[in-house]
């Protein structure tokens, strides 16, 4: 078993009822898990919510952590894609400042990145990024010396390739 | 039929086959009071504190195999219940604990009496509910039985509001759950069975440790039939004590930091390890690097998550410990006895059990008397400490279900409500709660519901006037400085006893012994309280240092040589 800590991501499919969030992140509170990220939201099955759990551990921590979630009782699947081929997205969008010098160099790092200015203001740009977390920290990253104002990010959600399913 | 939410609980649990209930009312619980007024099939023991009514459903669980029930009203009747819903979940107890909440309009407004018990709840139960719609009652119900009896057992609460409980809704019976979310392993993987019987055939010195698991699962003759085909030796836990005869001449009775230096020898040593509904504790274990650090383990229990979580497993098997046994049994041959089982047998003569004879009155000798007046027979129920240690040594177990104590929580007070408990479920037993003089007065209230409903249970107080065990560790490791442990001041528990309309029988001296538990004995129509006034300074050994290993193991100084 590797003791190497590595970043794992994990989905769990759960009944959709109110109290499912509070289990799933008391439980990771709790047993001392770290979550680096964490998004929820329902699926194609009304009944069903989605959560894809970024975490970080050994091998040994990884193993217990999907066992305590597969022990919720509401609970009803839960997929560890770190060894298998799955594409990941985080979707987050930055306010920068941005004035009448530096708008047209800020639109060519957008660009480059094929994110989108969704908002403008005589101040600031409101950038939209959509691609892997390493992604979105490189374009944070490069657009940190205009003044970042806010940042929000969605946390990654993940799917595996291929015509399988869960 | 229309009926209201509070009666179609109770029908539920009629349904359920629920006879017992231990509880306290409250203002949101009436309407359930007043369903259960009209029925005849449930006996509601009325308790004095919620605390004790969960461990006396815990006490009743244990003893009978069903499921325990217990009521509480909502915000401090159910807060009551957390150190009990804490000690089934720690030591897999089933149980359904049903608590009042305020109207669902009331819902977090602080209102009176209110709190958030599924909230409060959640990490020391196997599921809980907060019930919205009086029609979703039944099928909460069955439910609940089906998680807290199911795969690794564990409490279930559910929190019921008074508009709930005051709804109507048409009712049916509910008969079968299936839930998509919860499937638990009965059968085990029989490659890995295959795997586990080849290391079995192959081991030279193989040792079966056994918890708690297997009385759950009830497969203490599973357990028998493969160590007597095999002449493999069982150490059990805490909670495993009685899954095998501790009469027989292949127990080595419990392992662990107050086990028997045989039982420790034997895993210390052994090449394979048999680990059997056991979780591998910290008690258990001592110093993870060093337990059985010589031995191929396989480890079979319900409960995947307890595989691998703390201690590397060889041969893991997950499924109820009876089904995966009756395979494992298929494939296992006989074995003869050899020069291991002679090693160990000489360990158990080398290292036995023992205590002063110096005249004094020694709680194991008083222990050895109560196992010995009821033909090993009597249930032993104990509370948390020392005492509980002795009992665990001296008391020995001829079947499953016998001894009753708190193991993963370690609750003091724990011991007279489930004596209640197992009284109820065992009325033709003797019941005994080896009891300490500390924690004995941590739920001694409950000594009136056991009065009113004439349960004969004794108390076997082992009164040192200290908090003995942590006066034991502060001896041994904290250079003799007795912080918060002399518990001198105390009620005068013949007097007690009497108040609370009991018998009370003081006990001094080692040649009384006999004749106050023959009288204990001979009330078959209240509690006993029989307090043993015992040498005060008196440790429990061995002991092998909490994280220490068997090579540290502890044993007393004066008694070297004897």
């Amino acid at each position: 078993m590797s003791k190497q800590t590595m970043q794992h991501t994990i989905t769990a499919l759960v009944e959709n009822r109110p109290g499912v969030l509070a289990r799933v992140s008391g439980l990771f509170a709790r047993r001392g898990f770290n979550i680096e990220s964490l998004a929820v939201s329902i699926t194609d099955d009304p009944s069903v919510s989605r959560m894809t759990i970024v975490v970080t551990g050994d091998d040994k921590v990884l193993e217990q952590i999907t066992k305590q979630l597969n022990k919720l009782i509401e609970v009803i699947k839960v997929i560890d894609y770190t060894d298998m081929i799955f594409v990941e997205r985080e979707l987050a969008m930055i306010k920068l400042n941005a004035d009448n010098k530096n708008r047209s160099e800020i639109m060519q790092v957008v660009d480059v990145f094929r994110a989108k200015i969704i908002d403008i203001s005589d101040k600031t740009f409101t950038v939209e990024v959509t691609g892997s977390g390493a992604k979105v920290d490189a374009l944070e990253n490069l657009l940190s010396p205009y003044g970042i104002q806010e940042m929000v990010r969605t946390g990654k959600i993940a799917m595996g390739r291929g015509a399988r399913t869960p | 039929m229309k009926i209201n939410g509070a009666q179609a609980l109770i029908k539920s649990l009629c349904h359920q086959g629920v006879e017992n209930i231990f509880g306290i009312p409250g203002g949101v619980m009436i309407p359930i009071y007043d369903a259960l007024y009209d029925c005849k099939d449930l006996k509601h023991m009325l308790m004095r504190h919620e605390q004790g009514g969960a461990h006396a459903a815990d006490g009743y669980a244990r003893a009978s195999g069903k499921v325990g029930v217990c009521f509480a009203t909502s915000g401090p009747g159910a807060t009551n219940l957390v150190t009990g819903i804490a000690n089934a979940y720690m030591d897999s107890v089933p149980m359904v604990a049903i608590t009042g909440q305020v109207k669902t309009t009331a819902l977090g407004k602080d209102s009176f009496q209110e709190a958030d018990i599924t909230g409060i709840t959640m990490p020391i139960t196997k599921h809980n509910y907060l019930i919205k719609r009086a029609d979703e009652i039944p099928q909460v119900i069955a439910e609940a039985f089906h998680i807290a009896s199911t795969g690794r057992p564990g409490p279930v609460l559910i929190d019921i509001p008074m508009d709930v409980s005051l709804g109507t809704l048409d009712y049916k019976p509910v008969d079968s759950v299936d839930l998509r979310s919860y499937k638990p392993t009965v059968a085990g993987h029989p490659l890995q069975i295959a795997k586990a019987a080849k290391a079995i055939a192959a081991a030279e010195r193989p040792v079966l440790y056994v918890g708690g698991g297997v009385i759950s699962a009830n497969a203490s003759a599973e357990i028998l039939e493969l160590s007597e085909r095999t002449h493999i030796l069982v150490a059990t836990t805490l909670l495993g004590k009685g899954a095998i005869s501790e009469m027989h001449p292949h127990s080595l009775g419990m392992l662990g930091m107050h086990g028997t230096a045989y039982a420790n020898h034997a895993v210390a040593n052994c090449d394979l390890l048999i680990a059997v509904g056991a979780r591998f504790d910290d008690r258990v274990t001592g110093k993870l690097e060093a337990f059985a650090k010589k031995a191929k383990i396989i480890h079979i229990d319900v409960d995947p998550a307890e595989i691998g979580k703390t201690v590397r497993v060889d041969i893991p098997i997950v499924g109820d410990c009876k089904s995966v046994l009756s395979e494992l049994l298929k494939h296992v041959q006989p074995r003869q006895e050899t020069e291991w089982n002679r090693q160990v047998m000489e360990w158990r003569n080398k290292f036995p059990l023992h205590y002063p004879d110096d005249g004094g009155l020694y709680p194991q000798y008083i222990i050895e008397q109560i196992s010995e007046i009821t033909n090993g027979d009597a249930i032993c129920v104990t509370e948390v400490g020392q005492h509980q240690m002795w009992a665990a040594q001296f008391f020995k177990c001829k079947y499953a279900r016998q001894f009753i104590s708190s193991g993963g929580l370690g609750t003091m007070g724990f011991g007279m409500p489930a004596a209640i408990g197992a009284q109820i479920a065992q009325p033709d037993r003797a019941v005994f709660d080896i009891a300490g003089d500390g924690s004995i007065q941590m739920n001694i209230q409950e000594l009136i519901p056991a009065m009113v409903h004439k349960l004969p249970i004794k108390i076997a107080i082992m009164n040192n006037q200290y908090l003995g065990m942590v006066r034991q560790w502060q001896e041994l490791f904290w250079n003799g400085r007795y912080s918060g442990v002399d518990i001198t001041a105390q009620p005068d528990f013949v007097k007690l006893a009497e108040a609370y309309h009991c018998v009370g029988i003081r006990v001094d001296r080692a040649e009384d012994v006999r004749d106050a538990l023959d009288k204990a004995m001979n009330v078959t129509d209240r509690p006993t309280i029989l307090d043993f006034r015992i040498a005060r300074e008196e440790n429990v050994y061995p002991m092998i240092p909490a994280g220490q290993s068997v090579e540290e193991m502890m044993v007393p100084g004066r008694r070297e040589g004897k």
